[in-house]
């Protein structure tokens, strides 16, 4: 990427103006029932070592077989990049020692992975958008599990998690800000929930970033970059970037120089420390893993599974932003997960989209969010919330008689029109029925009616004596009108 | 291509083999006469030929994605040096 520097994503150090650069390599959970090369399950929990299979246990003797269903979801994920799909890659083996990597080595995909080159489009907060280069996927074995605090003397080893799939995709250093670099995750995160790929459950470890941090004067070459490992949520990639990037900015201030190595972020101190005991082991002596053979497919499988792929977000927002006439920033709201935009779509269907937008993420969302349900388990259904929307378009009800309406079918239940009758919700629009009340209210209050002529704005005091009076249910815009004639306001 | 007596050193500790000082020579040089055998194989020209990665020519094989395996703990953890509840218990790794 060769954008222009914004000189507002500059951190001030103490004699310059530094810019930080953020590659990532984002460790995604596959989507699959089974483990990479095993037939045990990839089910999260579990009891310790019951879902390990003697070849996750790396017995000798026990050989791989890879998953086909893996295979697929990382080309599905590659196609969702816009990437290269690479119909020869190959498995190696990357060697290194801990207890919680029985084989002694990781499977992965070291000079020939399965994704090329692709990218991400990132929509920024401030509307901007940029477009973050993807360098590679490939696919490689998760890890076990180690506990330390069980124990004065020992670790304990969970081997549950050896052996599933995960998908490494490493990113160029296109990133220029933490909050680009949050936005990029957020992005990568839609679309492999989209895909179907990767639950991109943070919590679980289903996502989980290194990512690596550099600085640099503006124009100057990239500088020494530092690699803050196993970062597992959006937040904390943001401060993590934060924390390094000025620990790196003072020690080059300071005079010094910054060494490559591999950090850990300390989210509860605020800081990233030195990994020492990783630096000697970055030599993988990575070689072809000779147990298993290339993974060869031809394009008529690619184009099989691009066949089957569901409408991916950027091209959804682009729907909605030209078919239902919303603006970007809603269209980027209601995109941002699929349930959201499926929900959205069932209420705006035959409906006017704007109102239909407005009321799935103002009304909606706002409730949903403040009661800490999410849109599977929202008690309002977008039926209902269709028929409110209904309802208002046929001027049954007013807006502010709908959302005490919304808060009905939310509490309550019940179907909105079914509501609104037994419920006596219906507006008036008889002018006959407010004009008698505006009558009585102009009628008992002479002074306010001459003080209205000389100060227009009590008009809202009559507004809302006449809505009192006919207990909400008048129609506001017949209300205005009326008045506006009887007391002689423009 | 022939290795030092620190590339020694290191290659075993990568390995995580102890080798003592005094072995450190001799494995230097059976290591160097390994390298100088294989070495001889640079005399052929293979030149637009693709690396043969099976003497078989065949495909892959795959699995389908179905859970056939696990719920062996007891078996999983029979041969190991301590166990508590089915985890592997190891002398503490911790960063």
């Amino acid at each position: 990427m060769t954008a222009a520097v914004n000189p507002k994503k500059l951190i001030k150090g103490g004699l310059h103006d530094w810019e930080v650069v953020i590659g990532m390599e984002i460790h995604a959970q596959v989507t699959s029932r089974s483990k990479l090369f095993s037939g045990a399950s990839t089910e999260f929990g579990g009891e310790p070592n019951d879902h390990v299979s003697l070849v996750d246990a790396a017995m000798p003797g026990m050989l791989p077989v890879i998953n086909e269903e893996c295979v697929a979801q990382a080309v599905r994920t590659g196609l969702g990049l816009k990437a290269r799909i690479n119909h020869r890659s190959v498995f190696d083996r990357k060697n290194y020692f801990y207890p919680d990597l029985p084989q002694g080595y990781q499977i992965s995909q070291f000079k020939d992975p399965i994704v090329g080159e692709g990218e991400v489009l990132v929509d920024l907060p401030d509307g901007e958008s940029i477009t973050v280069g993807i360098e590679r996927l490939h696919l490689e074995q998760d890890a076990g599990k180690s506990l330390h605090d069980q124990n004065p003397t020992q670790s304990f080893v969970d081997l549950n998690r050896s052996g599933v799939a995960l998908m490494e995709i490493v990113s160029r250093p296109d990133l220029r800000s933490s909050e680009e670099a949050r936005a990029y995750v957020t992005k990568l995160r839609t679309i492999l929930r989209y895909l179907g790929t990767c639950d991109g459950d943070m919590e679980k470890g289903s996502l989980r970033a290194d990512v690596n941090v550099s600085v640099r004067k503006v124009g100057d070459p990239l500088g020494t970059r530092c690699e803050i490992k196993n970062v597992n949520s959006i937040r904390f990639i943001g401060q993590a970037i934060e924390t390094e990037a000025r620990r790196q900015i003072a020690i080059i201030e300071d005079g010094g120089t910054i060494s490559q190595e591999t950090r850990l972020f300390d989210p509860g101190k605020g800081e990233t420390r030195s990994m020492r005991s990783k630096e000697e082991a970055h030599d993988y002596r990575y070689f072809p893993d000779p147990d298993l053979l290339p993974l060869e497919f031809d394009q008529a499988y690619v184009d099989a599974l691009a066949e089957g792929l569901p409408e991916l977000p950027d091209a959804k927002k682009a729907r909605f932003i030209e078919s239902y006439g919303l603006s970007a920033y809603d269209a980027g709201v209601l995109i941002a997960e699929r349930a959201s935009a499926d929900y959205f779509e069932a209420v705006a269907k035959g409906r006017d989209g704007k109102a239909a937008a407005n009321w799935v993420i103002n009304e909606l969302f706002g409730r949903l969010n403040k009661e800490g349900h999410s849109i599977e388990t929202s008690p309002v259904s977008a039926d209902q919330l269709g028929a409110i929307v209904d309802l208002i378009g046929e001027g049954v009800i007013s807006g502010k008689i709908a959302k005490d309406l919304f808060e009905v079918v939310w509490s309550e239940g019940g179907e909105p029109r079914a509501l609104v009758e037994s419920r006596g919700m219906r507006q008036v629009t008889d002018t006959g029925a407010i004009e008698a009340a505006v009558d009585d209210i102009i009628a008992k209050n002479p002074d306010k009616v001459a003080q209205a002529r000389e100060k227009p704005t009590l008009l809202g005091w009559f507004v809302g004596q006449t809505m009192k009076a006919t207990g909400g249910k008048a129609n506001p815009a017949a209300v205005n009108a009326l008045l506006k004639a009887k007391l002689g306001i423009e | 291509m022939s290795v030092d007596a620190t590339t020694v050193r290191r290659i075993a500790h990568l390995a995580r083999i102890a080798v003592s000082e005094d072995e450190v020579a001799p494995l230097q040089g059976e290591l160097n006469a390994i390298l100088a055998f294989v070495e001889q194989l640079g005399a052929v020209d293979v030149t637009g030929i693709e690396p043969m990665t099976s003497v078989t020519p065949m495909a892959m094989k795959k699995r389908a994605d179905l859970v056939t395996d696990g719920a062996k703990a007891d078996a999983i953890v029979a041969n190991a040096p301590e166990t508590e509840d089915h985890y592997f218990l190891v002398p503490k790794v911790v960063e």
